[in-house]
């Protein structure tokens, strides 16, 4: 693909992934930071989410799954994993981060499981995406630079 | 991640290469925020975990203007981490959070954050922390002032063993009565309530409710002192857990500051006896004499980490006279600054905690001697000699100061007083300074009462300052004008009635220089709820009537050799501009 393509090609997918809400304001927030010091500070911001995110997740399944129910330490765990959520600005896995927190305060541990497998589901579906718009983003700038 | 723990001072231009300590045990913030705070120019340290951002500002005190945590940490409640921050190194905190319900926030605020940032953040929200920390710096100067006014006040209170006043509630709390007194120029006479942008209660921070603090500080010990503690000993029912939180933050403030102090000026001063006509000037006795305190209270205290106290290791040197007493606080139990001086006739070991930088140790002050000659010296007051020489001079301590005829306010003056009832400067008192021979009669407890006594004392008296506590606290809703006009009449009521208490002893070092300030407008000294109406312009102060005995109708006639003070001694008025504020009263 020629440079021009590819940065068509770059720019439509972000594009795409605001509009279909997958991404919010605090991922242009991001963007502003990346700067010659740190030219890939989106990219690493985002792995070191979902490196980090793993471990949340895990305790969430795990607070879950215990009987009897705590909610208040599900409460919490979720409020950590929404933080987390909201630095790269998941706007979809956070929707469904509030989702969650509804249900635990209500102590609806079905609600809770319901929701978290949408949770998961978002979170994953995100993952792809902003793989492959990286990776786009990457040869459309190896393709300006060469 | 810790990073560089240690910053240099700045050396750009402020805001940039401001010190931020961030502390977030999310990794991805952290680094985000690094970023942002970067981008800021400021110079960034990060920490994933609340005991070593403690850890990490406790081995370097200086080395952070300002912290941000977040509110939710594995190992350590983030406002937890706030009320160490802010007792241990009272440096401004921002607590983040994603959860921004106003429970949190509200709770964030009552801990102490100058700020609660929800997240995600925005770099533009970083942009301005610097604001908070200029203004802490610029707060902190005046709360300073104003303790140690507050804390003269209670010395000399607590010499005069007057009773106790209860507490007000004024409508200010120091922060917004200097704000006031800034706007305003002098104090002032709005509204109470309107000054400050908070709509906290405010709290006036009388000498007797100092007090309750400082008993309670030191009961707990000063190493673990927490706004909860402190405000379950106090036992005092309107008071919140943050007026405790605020003032622990400026009382140790004023002992830090008081070290500095101490390390910088002393020079000889002796104490034994009138320390504070010492040739170091009124500053310089006072440091003296805090030196000493410090020192008692160094030992007392076992400050954490030192950070408050000094470490003067100081002049130890003191003559003798100091040392007594140190050794008598050493005695008092915990640790707390409990200085005795000598003279007092009452000694209340929690007296002088506070302020012992005031006052110097027995000596002084002893407004024990109101009697005519009034060998004390204010050691606080600037009011200037030539002006107190003046004989039974109408007082007018201030020019501006419009009469007030406080009905029922004399009473109150004297109840606070503390010692310095002399500073009220209209010469009334005390002290033997050698302030000229003004002699205002001493108005002894009955002045209290006395309302006629303040419109006997002629009303030319312009009372720019001093308002008692008493004032403050009978009359909540004094008007600062009021109180300042007052003053002069109450000055003399209470001077005399100073006088005749037993405050002589307790040299009113005080550090306010009310009478510095008694050029303008009456100001109050006491912000913290003393309202002693220091605003000492002693140099207007005449003492017309004030002088005459007759004038006095139910105090004794002391006379009150308010002139004597020895206002060289006394602080700088430039010192002390602090006791301005006019009324603390809200």
């Amino acid at each position: 693909m020629d440079r021009r393509h590819l940065r068509q090609q770059v720019t439509y997918v972000r594009k795409s992934l605001f509009d279909q809400g997958y991404l919010d304001d605090q991922f242009m927030q991001l963007e502003d930071l990346q700067d010659d010091a740190n030219p890939n500070f989106v990219e690493e911001i985002v792995a070191s989410f979902y490196s980090d995110s793993a471990r949340l997740i895990q305790n969430i399944e795990q607070a879950l799954v215990s009987r009897p129910v705590d909610f208040g330490k599900l409460d919490d765990c979720m409020h950590q994993f929404k933080g987390s959520s909201s630095s790269i600005g998941a706007k979809k896995v956070n929707m469904e981060c509030s989702q969650f927190r509804e249900y635990c305060c209500a102590g609806n541990i079905e609600g809770c499981i319901r929701t978290f497998q949408q949770i998961k589901q978002e979170h994953a579906t995100l993952r792809k995406k902003l793989e492959n718009f990286f990776q786009l983003a990457r040869q459309a700038g190896q393709a300006e630079t060469a | 991640m810790m990073d560089n723990g240690f910053s240099s001072p700045r050396n750009d231009a402020f805001p940039a290469g401001l010190r931020v300590l961030v502390v977030d045990d999310d990794p991805t913030w952290l680094k985000i925020l690094e970023k942002m705070l970067k981008k800021c120019s400021y110079e960034v340290t990060t920490c994933a975990l609340a005991r070593d951002a403690l850890h990490l500002l406790r081995e370097r005190k200086d080395g952070y203007d300002i912290v941000i945590s977040d509110v939710n940490m594995p190992d350590m409640d983030g406002f937890k981490l706030l009320e160490h921050v802010g007792l241990e190194m009272d440096l401004p905190v921002i607590m983040m959070s994603v959860d921004g319900e106003t429970s949190r926030v509200m709770k964030g605020v009552q801990h102490g954050a100058c700020d609660y940032l929800l997240k995600p953040i925005r770099m533009k929200e970083l942009r301005n922390i610097w604001q908070h920390v200029f203004r802490k710096k610029i707060n902190e100067v005046r709360d300073i002032e104003i303790l140690e006014g507050m804390e003269t006040i209670q010395m000399t209170r607590n010499g005069l063993d007057l009773p106790d006043d209860g507490h007000l509630v004024c409508g200010e709390d120091l922060t917004s009565v200097k704000k006031r007194k800034d706007i305003e120029g002098k104090h002032d006479d709005k509204d109470p309530g309107d000054n400050s942008s908070t709509k906290k209660a405010r709290v006036v921070w009388s000498v007797d409710l100092h007090q309750k603090f400082v008993k309670a500080v030191n009961q707990i010990g000063f190493d673990k002192v927490g706004p909860k503690k402190i405000l379950d000993l106090m036992n005092v029912p309107w008071l919140t857990r943050e007026n405790v939180a605020s003032h622990l933050q400026k009382y140790r403030l004023y002992l830090s500051r008081l070290q500095r102090e101490d390390t910088v000026s002393l020079d000889g001063i002796k104490h034994s006896d009138s320390p504070l006509r010492d040739s170091a000037g009124s500053f310089g006795n006072q440091n003296s004499i805090n030196k000493q305190q410090l020192d008692v209270a160094n030992r007392s205290y076992g400050f954490p980490g030192n950070s408050l106290l000094v470490q003067n290791t100081e002049p130890r040197s003191h003559d003798s006279e100091r040392k007594g007493i140190v050794s008598k606080s050493a005695a008092e139990p915990k640790g707390a600054l409990s200085f005795e001086v000598p003279d007092s006739r009452k000694p209340k070991s929690s007296q002088m905690e506070f302020g012992h930088s005031f006052i110097s140790p027995g000596s002084e002050v002893n407004f024990a001697e109101f009697d005519s000659n009034f060998p004390t010296r204010f050691s606080w007051c600037e009011v200037p000699q030539t002006q107190l020489k003046q004989e039974p001079k109408p007082l007018h301590l201030d020019d501006g100061l419009s009469q007030l005829t406080l009905p029922g306010k004399q009473q109150r003056i004297q109840a606070d007083y503390p010692q310095p009832a002399p500073p009220i400067i209209s010469g009334s008192s005390v002290t033997e300074r050698d302030i000229g021979s003004v002699k205002i009669k001493p108005l002894n407890d009955e002045c209290r009462n006395n309302a006629s006594l303040a419109s006997s004392i002629g009303s030319t008296i312009e009372t720019s300052h001093v308002q008692t506590k008493t004032h403050a606290a009978s009359h909540q809703a004094f008007d600062p004008i009021s109180i300042n006009t007052s003053s002069m009449k109450n000055q003399t009521s209470y001077s005399s009635c100073i006088s005749d208490l037993e405050s002589t002893q307790k040299n009113i070092n005080w550090g306010l220089s009310p009478f510095a300030t008694l050029d303008d407008d009456l100001q109050v000294c006491w912000v913290q709820g003393d309202c002693y109406a220091m605003n000492l312009g002693l140099q207007n102060i005449e003492f017309p009537e004030y002088c005459d005995p007759g004038l006095i109708a139910d105090a004794p006639t002391y006379l009150y050799d308010a002139v004597r003070f020895d206002y060289e001694n006394l602080y700088d008025p430039t010192e002390y501009p602090l006791i301005e504020q006019g009324l603390f009263i809200a």
